[in-house]
């Protein structure tokens, strides 16, 4: 099969480029993306790419694979390769340090604008603050996130504006601590979050929602943000 | 928070709401005067002029126009925020919509009541 890697290595070239490399898969198997980096790596040392657990909970290694975002562990050949050939690119949206590794720093800031730990300005109970299995349940489908990416760099809306929209992973992990039992700052997150950008920018096309590898639904998440939003200045 | 000085409302949320609620009067207006000339086929000038004449629907169509006046403040200024990156054009541009709408609430007013 044509794998096209995009290559750049700030050091010595002077503008990135599409690298075609032709592979054979050992024994035709269907193997996960990652494992195809691995082969090409074998080829060329130079490729860099980031990966560490090899089983979509880290988060390192997400990509662009032919067109789409997601984690290269965790994807299998078969559901990306079209007509023999991969495209393989980095992140959109983000600045490239080399090949296919990002630099994530505006991500993480928007991630932390929103604080994102517990606030709770009540006394500490001696052993925990407990919850009720119901208010623990409002956290599944948010808790998973692993800050992969994969959703924020495949938004327009954090295309435009990577420094003010907080982003779909963002504003998951802010809805995780506004509906959780345990945190009091509800109104102050509330107020962070009301201007112009921060989460009125996203327009509910569900790029998220479609490349999120933990299969995990950020607009979802933003529509509650915004009925919050709504039920506390009507 | 990001803080903004040209938005409609400086609220995201007051934004996002006068959005939604013009476009519902948007829509109402469009499928009224669909419905009309539907309904009125053999519509003459008097009939026409007499419609405008009215005070109720001077007030449905001054609604219409200051809401489209604002839905489309509230879409351009989106638009323009997200592709316009250097400040001086962007405010230069933005200036030029407010001026615009403002023309056209005016001439938009002058027509109701110059019936």
């Amino acid at each position: 099969m044509l794998v096209s890697v995009y290559r750049y290595n700030p050091e010595t070239d002077d503008a990135p480029y599409m690298q075609d490399i032709h592979i054979d898969i050992p024994g035709g198997k269907d193997i996960m993306v990652l494992d195809l980096l691995q082969l090409l790596k074998d080829k060329d040392t130079s490729l860099g790419y980031r990966r560490s657990c090899r089983e979509g909970v880290c988060g390192s290694d997400g990509m662009n694979m032919n067109g789409k975002n997601g984690l290269a562990c965790v994807t299998a050949l078969s559901q990306v390769v079209v007509d023999d050939k991969l495209v393989l690119r980095p992140l959109p949206g983000l600045p490239v340090i080399r090949d296919l590794v990002v630099d994530m720093s505006q991500f993480y800031k928007q991630y932390e604008k929103i604080k994102p730990f517990l606030i709770n300005d009540t006394p500490a109970p001696p052993m925990e603050r407990l919850q009720s299995p119901e208010e623990r349940e409002e956290l599944d489908g948010l808790y998973e996130c692993i800050l992969c990416a994969c959703c924020t760099t495949a938004c327009p809306s954090f295309w435009w504006n990577p420094d003010k929209f907080v982003g779909p992973s963002g504003l998951l992990q802010a809805y995780r601590f506004l509906a959780d039992s345990r945190d009091t700052a509800t109104r102050e997150r509330l107020a962070e979050l009301d201007d112009p950008f921060s989460v009125f920018r996203c327009h509910g096309i569900m790029n998220c929602v479609s490349v999120c590898p933990k299969g995990l639904n950020p607009t979802k998440a933003i529509g509650k943000i915004r009925n919050m939003l709504i039920q506390q200045a009507t | 928070m990001v803080t903004s000085i040209t938005s409609f409302g400086r609220s995201g949320l007051y934004d996002w709401m006068v959005q939604r609620v013009t476009a519902v009067v948007l829509l109402a207006y469009t499928i009224f005067m669909i419905g009309y000339l539907l309904f009125n086929s053999d519509m003459d000038y008097m009939q026409w002029k007499s419609l405008f004449e009215c005070t109720s629907m001077r007030i449905f169509s001054l609604l219409a126009l200051l809401s489209m006046a604002a839905h489309a403040w509230i879409g351009l200024w989106s638009v323009s925020t997200d592709y316009i990156k250097p400040t001086g054009i962007r405010f230069v541009v933005q200036s030029g919509c407010g001026l615009l709408t403002f023309i056209y609430v005016v001439w938009g007013i002058q027509i109701l009541w110059g019936v």
